[in-house]
């Protein structure tokens, strides 16, 4: 049984000690069709009875929520950037006037510069190897059945360590109450037959709950379609099980790089390394007592 | 492609907001969880090795800081909790995939023997019992001085995770060097010459760790010179080299012990409290955690399709 802190994984519940666990279960955000209503992020809201986390104007487009926490489990992330293309880009370059984003507009005849928006809703991954679930020492995080990463808020004492763990920044302490939070990929609607929330209230089907083997082939097959419309930068981010979190429970078809979406272009689970770090505190603990000791037998004399 | 969204320094980010959370991990509590930790530990060792060795007051000092120390350490813990009333949550499971898990039990081994080895000490009695505990301790002793580094480095912080294979030494040198100061403070100089001696190696240690590892990190390291981080660094070596000099020249002087051992042991809980500080720093800002992945993902995409990469590579994997 290798694969345990890092690398592909395929049978993830039935790992965590499950006998005859149901199909892996996740999101495929396919964010070529989010049109920002936020409809997921107030579904999530109301049916997690998630309290209210502040309102107001961030200035960041049409974003007025930021990032994910431990109050906010579905993010609309709102982009606004020219139409990418690679030959009006070089063009644009050469013209420097024209190239301030202040003068480029939707109709600017000029240029034929256009904009486009890139609208993501973003959510916990329910990674493959999840860094809070690996640190978590109360044993609050815990794998699901059906693959997703959960919090015990009756187990969890708010120790945090979660927090800095994640590589996506998802998890996070609740002011005021001290534990931590982050999406159930809705445990208690989808034991009881439904969908998630927020895959239920969206609109236009950019989020999709299913069976994980079935949406990653159902990705491939929009992302194909895309890249045939000329969608150069489009790409599935999480979907690969051999990443560095052994693929995402929750993934998604991108238009652009995930950086510009407030994603981590590649992130790795911090356990991967811990056999190593472990090892390099044995050298240290050694090295301590072997100074400690070497000083008093150097003093004996 | 200038939007917004788009250029912050040579990178894309989203509105230049941070990927990760901040460690939610309270100042001064766990940077003290991190000082006492190391102080007790290293306490326990020297307490053992005065005791072996026939130094009785370097013995009584060392189990009284030892425990006292790991007390706090403990106390600083709970009190970062976001519900310290589910402390033992801790002792729940036994789980080796999470080093708080780990430091959790090794606070449950090393506190009752460290605590005894101290009760025995000021009450006078358990004689015995109080010297088996107070060398248990001290086989607990090096665990406790560098556990904490694993605890930190085993993180998404950057400039935490990557400082990964350095971390247990510059925090194993400065447990020792407050352990030493603690001793010059409060043993007679008749005995404290092994201590001298624990001051001068691990101010060795912990320094030329820190060394390695700002020149071998690259870009991560960067908080480590930079703002409050760089200041309480730059503080933190001083004092650690001025202590460990002091503690060599000063050997028949009382005051000059006291004193170098006082900077020994402030030295030793800057150097945490810059660590914790260059932590939240690298969270902080984008570039710390987008520019490296970004390197590695372009060095990876670029070696698939057989081409040299044309990034710098400045990020350790």
């Amino acid at each position: 049984m290798g694969n345990r802190l890092s690398g592909p994984l395929p049978m993830v519940a039935a790992d965590a000690g499950y006998s005859d666990p149901p199909e892996r279960m996740g999101f495929f955000t396919d964010t070529s069709v989010c049109i920002g209503c936020k409809a997921c992020e107030v579904a999530c809201k109301e049916w997690n009875e998630v309290p209210e986390d502040g309102i107001s104007l961030l200035g960041l487009s049409y974003d007025n929520t930021g990032a994910l926490g431990a109050s906010t489990w579905r993010h609309v992330a709102f982009v606004e950037q020219p139409r990418y293309a690679p030959e009006l880009h070089d063009q644009l370059a050469q013209v420097p006037a024209a190239a301030d984003p202040a003068s480029s507009s939707a109709t600017d005849g000029q240029t034929g510069s256009e904009m486009r928006w890139l609208m993501s809703s973003d959510v916990c991954k329910h990674c493959t190897h999840a860094a809070c679930l690996d640190v978590c020492p109360t044993g609050a995080l815990i794998r699901t059945e059906d693959g997703t990463v959960i919090v015990q808020d009756d187990v969890c004492n708010g120790c945090g360590y979660c927090v800095p763990a994640c590589p996506y920044g998802v998890i996070e302490k609740r002011e005021g109450d001290g534990r931590a939070f982050k999406c159930t990929l809705c445990y208690d609607r989808t034991g009881a037959g439904l969908m998630p929330a927020c895959a239920t209230a969206c609109p236009t089907e950019s989020i999709q709950y299913g069976p994980l083997n079935e949406l990653r082939e159902r990705a491939e097959a929009r992302l194909g379609t895309l890249q045939a419309q000329g969608e150069e930068r489009a790409q599935l981010y999480g979907n690969r099980p051999d990443d560095g979190i052994g693929g995402a429970g929750a993934f998604f078809l991108l238009l652009d790089e995930p950086e510009v979406y407030g994603l981590p272009p590649d992130p790795v689970v911090t356990t991967r390394d811990l056999p190593k770090m472990w090892g390099y505190a044995a050298g240290a603990a050694a090295t301590v007592l072997t100074c400690m000791v070497g000083s008093f037998l150097r003093g004996r004399k | 492609m200038s939007s917004p969204s788009q250029a912050h320094d040579g990178f894309a980010s989203y509105y230049g907001r941070p990927v990760l959370k901040e460690p939610a991990w309270k100042r001064p509590d766990v940077a003290l969880y991190l000082f006492l930790g190391g102080l007790s530990g290293a306490s326990s060792v020297l307490a053992a090795g005065a005791d072996l060795t026939d130094r009785p007051h370097l013995a009584r000092v060392g189990r009284i800081i030892a425990g006292a120390g790991v007390l706090g350490s403990l106390a600083a813990l709970i009190h970062d909790l976001g519900r310290p009333a589910r402390f033992l949550n801790m002792l729940r499971v036994f789980k080796p995939t999470s080093p708080l898990s780990m430091g959790s039990w090794t606070i449950a081994s090393f506190g009752p023997l460290a605590g005894a080895a101290a009760v025995s000490e000021i009450a006078g009695t358990s004689r015995t019992a109080g010297r088996v505990a107070g060398i248990g301790a001290a086989a607990l002793g090096p665990v406790m001085a560098t556990y904490t580094s694993v605890l930190i480095a085993d993180t998404a912080i950057p400039a935490w995770h990557d400082a990964h294979p350095e971390l247990p030494f510059m925090f194993g040198g400065s447990a020792m060097t407050s352990a030493a100061g603690a001793a010059l403070v409060t043993a007679p100089l008749a005995e404290t010459g092994p201590v001298v001696g624990v001051a001068l190696a691990g101010a060795g240690m912990e320094i030329a760790a820190a060394e390695v590892m700002t020149r071998r990190m690259g870009l991560t390291a960067e908080p480590y010179s930079q703002g409050r981080a760089g200041k309480l660094m730059l503080v933190a070596k001083g004092l650690t080299a001025a202590g460990a000099a002091g503690a060599a020249l000063s050997r028949r002087s009382r005051i000059g012990s006291a004193l170098a051992g006082a900077a020994l042991i402030a030295g030793s809980a800057a150097l945490r409290f810059a660590v914790f500080d260059a932590g939240v720093q690298s969270a902080r800002d984008p570039r710390y955690t987008i520019i490296p992945q970004r390197e590695r993902a372009s060095r990876r995409a670029s070696q698939a399709t057989g081409q040299l990469a044309d990034a710098p590579i400045t990020a350790a994997e």
